[in-house]
């Protein structure tokens, strides 16, 4: 009798430690993975069969079950508490973290799914089938309520995700501690209020340094150390040194490594800029480091170019922080450019100018928005601002990981009318990276190039626009704004490759 | 100490007190907004004055109009475009409402303009040759590519993500639930898609469509046409659909199209829904729709720029009598507190049955209509200014946002055309048609419901699946439509009623969705631009 309430009681707890160590995984998926749709999705799968798994095999555990089920408290309480920090320090390796992510949502699900069955079966004996079912699965959904509100509301605006899954962590244990503090005959009560009792510290430190955890976490994330990190209302800017080494950031994603960016940024300009009969008036999408702009001012007939880029943030700061404006070569300070912080799209729509070059450097096409930038529409409108003998690139992501998505952006930019020649470079920080360059004619590479380029040479550039077959030409849609197809082939070959 | 049962009791009580007071009494104290209004009172003063003897004004004020055009929906925004394309010039159109298009209207704010009703049109039947007309002339249909189909301007087709469902604490693609869905759900599910898809292509003994737009194209093959007498639930089960999941999803569709539940439309009405969307276009799937931020206010703006009727609103039409050869209008100007008289030539009455009914004048060659089985769905809706985008797990944010078992039909987002990367703030559009009643109960209460008590339903069903907009709903406008639109009940589309209603009485013609049973735009705009045409022919 006096082992009910207390039991019922625990019911409600597990289950709302159990919701949020799964919630906790899933958000943690998500910030770290990015804001691919199927984050919250897998992990919900495999925590849910996962603890299909433990309540299968709680038929295994045939005696001692209120004494093994302290010690799955315990147990649980310390891996789910520090699930959080654990994976927040993985973070910095992509495929580990992935191990560790689904190792540890495994492990949590298949400890929670043996709970209820514990449960129900200690407590088989003080009520009816009916009544002991209807009470412990009322106590269970009640838990789940509760964090489920507590989660989003109170838990990790409060707390954080680190610090709450700490907190959860302590509750787990506090259940084993509530069932050893009943006067009731337990084998080796003494060990297991030890071991209860150290869980309880070591969860009680993570929690008290769970803001430090945080912070060092960051910097794992990136190689060297960050010099700069700031959210801005668009994204996360992190610049980062490591030796000579500089990297830039954009919600983790890497933009460019300052030991191989000038094979990309020459890749990017060149061709096209060499291509134009004195390039007069010029036109940068994104790009707003400045290192295209280094590029493009090497051609002295250049009187003008507009550089527009969505954030304020990184376009001030390439052309004020004296070490990353040395790598544009303080392009973003030149007469000649003119920085517009507009959304682009919306800033082509308004627009009646033409340009002799438009280069365009978006991010990767990973969410509705930004494809919206790959599409039909975007296309057809560059098209426009397009002079009669203008020219205009693109950054299309990798041929070699995303194949179908790179040549979409080719197949879409020929169905705006434009004549496209797709090409590619190894860029050893990003890989094997491809653009799609486009006029109203045939490309013909140029003959000739700047003078003081460390990659492109005239052969080199000729060498760019033939494809391996494992890179080479595949059939898809085209990219528009009602289909997005685009977002899709590149989730599905990037989650394919990273998985790997 | 407590018991188990009362710690459980506290709990859940604890929880739901915390959760009822913390959301609404925040949500009504702190959201600012209006009742907008849908012309009910305007409306009630005509039923007043045979009722109550509240009488309005006696006409002491005349004017003249080559036409009259008695109602400003789409319906009678089409016949003002009719009229003009013939050649006709003042035209005097009366609305009751400051702004004209009936269900088609709109607002705007600084964030963005906004639906009142009416927000999609689906891709246009290649044989609906009116509506593509128009499209073509205001250029919602570019071009044709080499096989015939039309090219849609891709602003304005529905852009991708489409649609989303919320089920189980998640966002999904679709309206179809998936998580949960067991075996025999999915294969109801693929067995009711294919079937619709068959109808689709099917054609009755006469070789016309079974389920065209405009309806009055479908075919008259009795064996079909008979369904029209069942109620679609009942059409369901007998072809073995028992899915709880199908059931929701068809029962959605029929809330949001006829404001009425499964069970009270007819099975013709409810195949109907599902078999007779069969345009087409060259760039789009076919399950894309036309959209803008305003929804089709962006249709009654262009029909009207192009008709530029003489404007004549926040004006009640009182009487439509023939006089001699022509005809008299008389209307109510809410602005001035006096009654006009208006002798006109021809009229084109695009009011609803109901209102029709109360105002033209039984004279030699005029009919008084009657509305008798003509049924009127009332419903709400309400236009939220948020501080944030609405996100969510899963899927992410579409168009047409839905919530299972929902009594709302959930929101449309009116920002989700914009080519902005970044957007901060939006308009969304809530919908709820008022089920839960006769229409006439639900049309009672909620012309007493105040206002603070909708902005609580949405704001609660919103923040339900939408904790992170707490705090974030900056303005809630509300309005009621008490007779939003047409209801197909068993036994109304092809019956005696309805029929009738179609007949013309020069010189005074009749156009309005609720002469076809179904309010779509196409059935509007066919039938205004029909009537029209006929004044216009009648004159010539």
């Amino acid at each position: 009798m006096p082992l009910r309430a207390p039991l019922l009681f625990s019911a409600l707890i597990v289950a709302s430690c159990g919701l949020v160590y799964e919630l906790v995984a899933g958000t943690l998926a998500s910030y770290l993975l990015g804001d691919s749709v199927t984050q919250f999705s897998t992990i919900i799968g495999a925590y849910l069969f996962s603890m299909g798994v433990g309540s299968w095999l709680s038929r295994y555990i045939r005696t001692a079950l209120l004494e093994n089920f302290v010690r799955l408290e315990i147990v649980l309480g310390l891996v789910g508490g520090c699930s959080a920090a654990i994976l927040f320090l993985l973070f910095g390796e992509v495929t580990q973290f992935r191990v560790a992510l689904y190792g540890l949502v495994g492990l949590i699900g298949v400890l929670v799914g043996l709970e209820i069955p514990l449960l129900l079966r200690i407590l088989q004996d003080e009520y009816g089938l009916a009544d002991l079912v209807a009470r412990v699965f009322a106590a269970d959904y009640v838990g789940a309520l509760i964090a489920s509100l507590l989660f989003p509301l109170l838990l990790v605006p409060q707390l954080g995700l680190i610090r709450t899954a700490f907190v959860f962590g302590l509750l787990n244990v506090a259940v084993a501690w509530l069932l050893l503090a009943r006067p009731r005959p337990m084998a080796r009560a003494g060990i297991h209020r030890l071991s209860a009792a150290l869980a309880m510290i070591a969860l009680a430190a993570g929690f008290a340094y769970g803001d430090r955890l945080m912070a060092l976490s960051e910097q794992t994330q990136y190689p060297g150390q960050a010099l700069f990190a700031k959210w801005t209302p668009y994204q996360r800017i992190v610049v980062t040194r490591a030796a000579d080494d500089i990297r830039l950031f954009l919600n983790g994603n890497l933009q460019f490594s300052s030991r191989d960016e000038y094979r990309y940024h020459e890749a990017l300009v060149h061709p096209i800029m060499s291509t134009v009969q004195a390039p007069h008036r010029v036109l940068v999408l994104g790009g707003g480091d400045g290192l295209a702009v280094r590029e493009i001012l090497k051609y002295p007939s250049v009187d003008s170019v507009t550089l527009v880029d969505l954030d304020p943030e990184v376009t001030s700061l390439f052309a004020r922080t004296p070490f990353l404006a040395a790598l544009n070569q303080s392009s973003l300070r030149s007469s000649k450019v003119h920085v517009i912080n507009a959304d682009a799209f919306v800033w082509l729509q308004g627009i009646h100018e033409r340009f002799d070059a438009v280069i365009v450097d978006f991010p990767d096409p990973s969410n509705y928005s930004i494809g919206k930038l790959f599409s039909l529409t975007f296309y057809r409108r560059l098209n426009a601002v397009l002079s009669d003998d203008g020219w205009a690139v693109i950054q299309s992501t990798s041929p070699y990981v995303a194949r179908k998505a790179f040549w979409c952006v080719e197949h879409t930019v020929q169905a705006a009318g434009l004549i496209p020649a797709a090409y590619h470079v190894f860029v050893p920080s990003f890989g094997e990276w491809g653009f799609v360059l486009a006029g109203h004619r045939p490309f013909e590479p140029p003959a000739h190039l700047p003078a003081d380029l460390r990659y492109l040479t005239p052969d080199v550039m000729r060498d760019m626009f033939a494809f391996p077959p494992d890179m080479d030409r595949v059939p898809t849609d085209i990219n528009r704004l009602d289909n997005q197809v685009l977002v899709r082939y590149f989730e599905t070959e990037w989650a394919h490759y990273l998985a790997e | 100490m407590l018991n188990r049962r009362q710690m459980l009791q506290r709990t859940a009580a604890g929880l739901a007190a915390g959760a009822l007071t913390g959301c609404h009494t925040d949500t009504a104290a702190m959201i600012p907004g209006r009742m907008v209004d849908s012309g009910m009172d305007l409306g009630h003063r005509l039923r007043g004055s045979a009722l109550r003897g509240t009488a309005l004004p006696t006409p002491d004020e005349r004017r003249r109009a080559r036409v009259v055009v008695a109602g400003g929906g789409i319906a009678g925004l089409a016949a003002c475009h009719a009229l003009h394309c013939a050649g006709v010039r003042d035209v005097l159109l009366i609305d009751a409402l400051a702004q004209a298009g009936g269900n088609s209207s709109f607002g705007e704010n600084a964030v963005s303009a906004y639906p009142w009703g009416a927000h999609y049109v689906p891709l246009v039947r290649a044989d609906c040759l009116p509506v593509l007309e128009l499209f073509e002339e205001l250029k919602i249909i570019v071009d044709r590519d080499s096989n015939g189909r039309p090219v849609y301007d891709e602003l304005f087709l529905s852009a991708d993500p489409q649609e989303r469902l919320w089920i189980y604490g998640r966002w999904e693609a679709g309206l179809l639930p998936e998580l949960g869905s067991s075996l025999e759900d999915r294969a109801q599910f693929a067995r009711f898609s294919a079937e619709t898809e068959r109808l689709k292509t099917v054609r009755g003994d006469d070789g016309k469509p079974l389920f065209a737009i405009p309806i009055d194209d479908s075919s008259a093959d009795p064996q079909w046409r008979a369904l029209d007498r069942l109620r679609f639930t009942d059409y369901l089960h007998s072809q073995g659909y028992t899915s709880a999941r199908l059931h929701w999803y068809v029962n959605y569709c029929c809330r949001d199209d006829y404001g009425s539940l499964a069970s009270e439309v007819s099975a013709w009405a409810g195949l109907h829904y599902f078999c007779a969307r069969t345009g087409i276009a060259a760039n789009a799937d076919p399950g894309t729709v036309v959209t803008w931020p305003e929804g089709n206010g962006y249709l009654a703006r262009a029909l009207l720029q192009r008709a530029s009727p003489t404007l004549q609103l926040r004006s009640l039409v009182t009487r439509i009598a023939r006089a001699g050869a022509g005809v008299e209008v008389d209307y109510f100007d809410a602005a001035t507190a006096r009654s006009v008289r208006v002798t006109a030539d021809r009229a084109v009455v695009c009011l609803p049955r109901f209102v029709a009914a109360h105002v033209v004048e039984a004279g030699p060659g005029l009919l008084t209509p009657t509305a008798v089985d003509f049924s009127y769905a009332p419903w709400m809706v309400a236009n939220l200014t948020l501080s944030q985008m609405p996100g969510g797990p899963g899927q992410a944010l579409a168009w047409d946002n839905v919530i299972y078992d929902s009594e709302l039909l959930g929101y449309v987002v009116a920002t989700h055309q914009s080519l902005a990367q970044r957007q901060r703030d939006t308009v969304i559009t809530y919908y709820w048609p008022l089920t839960e009643h006769d229409p006439a109960t639900s049309r009672t209460l909620a012309a007493k419901r105040p206002l603070s008590e909708w902005q609580n339903t949405v704001a609660a069903d919103l923040l339900r699946v939408h904790p992170e907009l707490r705090g974030r709903i900056e303005n809630m406008d509300v309005r009621v439509w008490g007779h939003a639109m047409i209801r197909p009940t068993p036994g109304f589309i092809w019956g005696d009623a309805r029929r009738d209603a179609l007949q013309q009485q020069p010189p005074v013609f009749f156009a309005h969705s609720d002469m076809s049973g179904i309010s779509i735009f196409e059935e509007a705009y066919c039938r205004g631009r029909h009537a029209g045409q006929l004044a216009a022919s009648a004159l010539a």
